[in-house]
């Protein structure tokens, strides 16, 4: 029984525990036991397993009483701890906020246990969600659940959100939350042979997500299918009085008007994404992506988006001048790690606490955006790259007169192994490279599942939309899904 | 433009993370890297482009001026907002002294 019940996703599960087929305190405890034994791929940071089960017991409560159980109903997932739980660790994969232990609860994680579900536990990440392989991580590398075919070297399972793409990959959560800056949920979901959306810029709360780019930052579900991700998303999102850019607006029914008929729909194809060093099986998928929308009834054109090449450079000013400031919280005063050299003064201890509690990428990114915004060099790189990024976003506008809808590859490689690209940041950095425009115009955007290389890896086709627009996204995902029929899954070696 | 040591020891200053003369080495040509790359920013046209600040259309709301409208942001949770201080004595956050 418990293994069958961890192959399920979101919607077998909740739609298992309603129809009375299993009761939530078994799906907790299948999946807690998963967990449990899958601690080489170091996709958690803590576990909360009577989390989970006292969650399921409260939704096996309300469903002898006859009570609705929500939109997540029965559902153990897995947190990615960039978000604030109330009392159970969160660290944002840093020694710096080691031990912190929020007294309050972060909006989405809110909503998604208001909504049935229970929590697994934290899951490993990029350090401050800073990086793109999941290995600058105080607490290890997370594995990914999948290697070359032949091969037991291990895998990234891409990044930020890289425990969470393993966890959900590898069978030992139905879904898990990820956060997307430039990226952190698209690029590892592409890794790991799974979906995941990052919606509009407002659709989710970011109270209670620790920062790393405010103007950014964006949390979104990680599921191995399409309906799944748009049942979480639904439970996740909705207005937030309490974030200030959180979007007033009614959260529309995506499961329910989920379709997978994409007539009347024109897709775009960027003729700037067919970039130099783009994998020959990343462009085979991208052809393949396209042919699978047109059998949907989707019409597709050629268009432009001629800033492109200057998304990426511009990200890379932008999240570090907003992450120098964000991260000025830590200090060693209110919360965290603490470290007072003998007979030091206040700035000392700010300089070794800082120090002591952050990764080298975090130190890196968090000096570059001090010095992009230092007096003398904010017209020259900071204010230059707000007007890249507004051109950017002018790029997608004027695509939306020929099109509804960008099909694009997620990535320009499939997952390489890790430990490969680590004295080299700027290589690090072009992973993101078809990620971040849709991220730095704030747009909604998917990662579904395509195919297999001859290595045996999972690649990704990305969807991005109109603002507001997730459910023409999520409809040319099911599209997707439906056609490419990806039901491969990695090989337990863990 | 690039950077020396110099520049990036002020930076560290400026940021409040204290580096070993041999992470300034290192970082030096880490930077300088990142910095060149990102320098192609200067070839795009930008005349007349007014710099990005919203990403989303979207209102700036205010709050009503009510004291405690929400519980969990409003004031009286002293203990809370204590509970992980590295030090917090007497009701407030301690600090080494900082006042001869």
């Amino acid at each position: 029984m418990s293994e069958e019940l961890t192959k399920l996703g979101v919607k077998a599960i909740r739609d298992g525990v309603a129809g009375g087929d299993f009761t939530a305190r078994e799906v907790a405890e299948s999946f807690n036991a998963a967990v449990a034994e899958a601690a080489k791929l170091n996709a958690f940071i803590v576990t909360t397993p009577d989390h989970a089960l006292a969650a399921a017991d409260a939704t096996d409560a309300r469903r002898a009483k006859g009570e609705e159980l929500g939109a997540m109903g029965g559902v153990p997932i897995g947190m990615k701890d960039l978000f604030a739980t109330h009392g159970v660790q969160t660290t944002a994969a840093s020694h710096i906020l080691e031990g912190f232990k929020p007294q309050y609860e972060s909006t989405v994680s809110q909503n998604l246990w208001d909504a049935g579900a229970g929590m697994l536990g934290k899951l490993n990440l990029d350090q401050f969600a800073m990086g793109s392989s999941n290995e600058t991580s105080y607490f290890g590398n997370v594995a990914s659940p999948w290697r070359k075919a032949g091969s037991n070297q291990p895998m990234s399972p891409g990044g930020s959100s890289g425990g969470s793409s393993s966890a959900v990959s590898a069978r030992i959560a139905p879904a898990a939350t990820g956060t997307d800056t430039g990226g952190s949920i698209r690029q590892p979901a592409a890794f790991a042979g799974i979906c995941g959306i990052k919606p509009t810029y407002g659709r989710c709360s970011r109270w209670g997500v620790v920062a790393f780019a405010s103007s950014l930052d964006q949390a979104g579900p990680m599921a191995r299918s399409v309906e799944d991700c748009a049942i979480m998303l639904g439970a996740m999102a909705g207005f937030d009085p309490k974030d200030a850019t959180s979007l007033q607006m009614e959260v529309p029914d995506w499961e329910g008007a989920l379709s997978a008929d994409l007539k009347g729909k024109t897709v775009g194809i960027p003729r700037e994404y067919r970039m130099e060093g783009t994998d020959e099986a990343i462009l085979d998928s991208w052809e393949q992506g396209k042919a699978w929308l047109k059998d949907a009834g989707a019409q597709i054109v050629d268009i432009s988006l001629p800033h492109t090449k200057y998304a990426l450079p511009a990200y890379y000013i932008i999240a570090p001048a907003e992450a120098s400031s964000n991260l000025a919280r830590y200090d060693g005063v209110r919360y965290g790690l603490r470290d007072l050299p003998e007979g030091a003064g206040l700035q000392d201890m700010y300089a070794a606490t800082r120090e002591a509690g952050f990764g080298d990428e975090v130190k890196r990114r968090i000096l570059i955006g001090t010095y992009v915004l230092s007096a003398g060099f904010y017209d020259a790189y900071y204010n230059q790259a707000q007007k890249v990024r507004a051109l950017v976003a002018r790029d997608f506008e004027q695509a939306w007169a020929q099109c509804d809808l960008i099909l694009a590859p997620t990535t320009p490689t499939a997952s390489f192994p890790l430990g490969s690209l680590n004295d080299d940041p700027l290589t690090m950095y072009l992973n993101d490279v078809f990620a971040v425009p849709a991220s730095l115009a704030g747009l909604p955007a998917m990662s579904v599942p395509a195919m297999l290389n001859e290595d045996g890896l999972p690649l990704g086709l990305q969807l991005v939309g109109k603002a507001f627009d997730e459910q023409t996204v999520l409809d040319a995902g099911l599209a997707i899904q439906q056609r490419a029929g990806f039901d491969h899954a990695p090989e337990k070696w863990w | 433009m690039s950077v020396d040591k110099a520049t990036v020891a002020k930076i560290s200053q400026l940021a409040r993370i204290k580096m070993t003369d041999e992470e300034l080495d290192r970082m030096v040509p880490e930077l300088n890297g990142i910095l060149t790359w990102v320098e192609q920013l200067g070839e795009v046209d930008v005349t007349g482009i007014e710099p990005m600040s919203a990403v989303i259309p979207n209102t700036l709301r205010l709050r009503d001026d009510v004291i405690d409208a929400d519980p969990k942001t409003g004031g009286g949770r002293r203990d809370d907002v204590l509970a992980n201080a590295p030090a917090a004595e007497h009701g407030f956050f301690g600090v080494p002294k900082v006042i001869e």
